[in-house]
């Protein structure tokens, strides 16, 4: 029962996140054309159909070790830098929550991931990144906000990043023109949490 | 080649692969075979990008006991070379430098000095000394 159960939670949240991205990856290429170089959707839609096609092996994983690899699939087929940023956040998360003791936080967990990723990219929060997405929904875990206070967040912080000035990645290059672009790593970060937490809202028993 | 005595390797990793091959193909015009040599451009599907798997399939590929120093083009090859560094796994993963070196220039002064028997971080320097 268990395990059923915990197998159709990590398939159902692959498939969510697939779905999100092969909806939107148009509108994720589009938003890099105009201050990158125009692949992050279809970077991004490669990866989730690669995690999507292992997604019966994936889900019969531990949660630990489920993300570490869909973590490693990323990597090995998003490319460009998305590919590592991503990777690291749920490989890192995924090794947190395996550590040694077992008994970490996944709010713990996610904040260690979160800083790795910023240690991989060599960003900061404002840098118009997807960290600007990351952090202020980590802060509302923290706030135990419940999923559609997340996701409105999530929603809200990549906002925010149209009136950034891009300190890191390609749109660094643009200086001031990167001004009045949302940044679209932080763009699909918003999607896929978005999807994460619809996901999750659907499972829970009425 | 015996990989104990080999020279430091080179990699060069790309956006474009044609930059990428361009670049090898250069270094190994200057410094003949004496360097171990390897490059990776391009995303999983050949198109413009870099992917972590190809890049440490080059590393592999070009791999000495010496040490390999990469060269990369612009911030997802940086990014990319560092995953998959990581993923050489201790202690392999500390013997290659990802150098803040202009690419075809870098890559040329460092084959040149990997090509007379220097050690890893005499190579790199070597290099950096290139970047204002």
């Amino acid at each position: 029962m268990v395990v059923v159960a915990h197998a159709a939670l990590i398939g159902g949240l692959i498939e969510a996140c697939r779905e999100v991205i092969a909806a939107n990856a148009d509108h994720l290429s589009e938003l890099d054309r105009a201050i990158g170089d125009g692949d992050h959707g279809t970077n991004m839609r490669r990866g989730l159909e690669a995690v999507y096609a292992d997604r019966n092996r994936l889900a019969h994983l531990p949660l630990p070790n489920a993300l570490q690899e869909i973590g490693l699939a990323l990597v090995m087929s998003v490319g460009g830098a998305a590919g590592p940023l991503y990777g690291t956040l749920l490989m890192e998360t995924g090794r947190q929550l395996a550590g040694p003791d077992g008994q970490i936080e996944f709010a713990r967990a996610l904040e260690l991931a979160i800083e790795a990723v910023a240690r991989r990219g060599r960003a900061s929060p404002g840098d118009k990144t997807l960290l600007d997405v990351l952090y202020p929904v980590h802060a509302e875990v923290v706030r135990r906000a419940g999923l559609t206070g997340i996701a409105e967040e999530a929603e809200r912080a990549a906002s925010l990043t149209f009136g950034m000035r891009a300190m890191r990645g390609r749109a660094a290059f643009l200086g001031d023109r990167s001004v009045g672009h949302v940044d679209p790593g932080a763009r699909s970060c918003a999607l896929l949490t978005v999807a994460i937490c619809r996901f999750l809202e659907e499972q829970r028993p009425a | 080649m015996n990989p104990k005595s080999a020279n430091v390797g080179i990699v060069i990793v790309s956006h474009s692969p044609l930059v990428a091959e361009g670049a090898a193909d250069m270094v190994r015009q200057m410094v003949g075979d004496c360097v171990p040599l390897a490059w990776s451009g391009g995303n999983a599907e050949g198109g413009l990008g870099t992917h972590a798997a190809g890049i440490r399939a080059a590393i592999e590929k070009a791999w000495s006991d010496a040490g390999v120093a990469v060269f990369v083009d612009l911030g997802g090859a940086e990014t990319n070379s560092e995953m998959a560094i990581e993923m050489l796994g201790e202690p392999r993963s500390g013997r290659v430098i990802i150098c803040d070196a202009p690419l075809v220039e870098g890559a040329v002064m460092a084959a040149a000095e990997a090509s007379g028997g220097a050690a890893l971080a005499r190579v790199v320097a070597t290099a950096e000394e290139l970047s204002p």
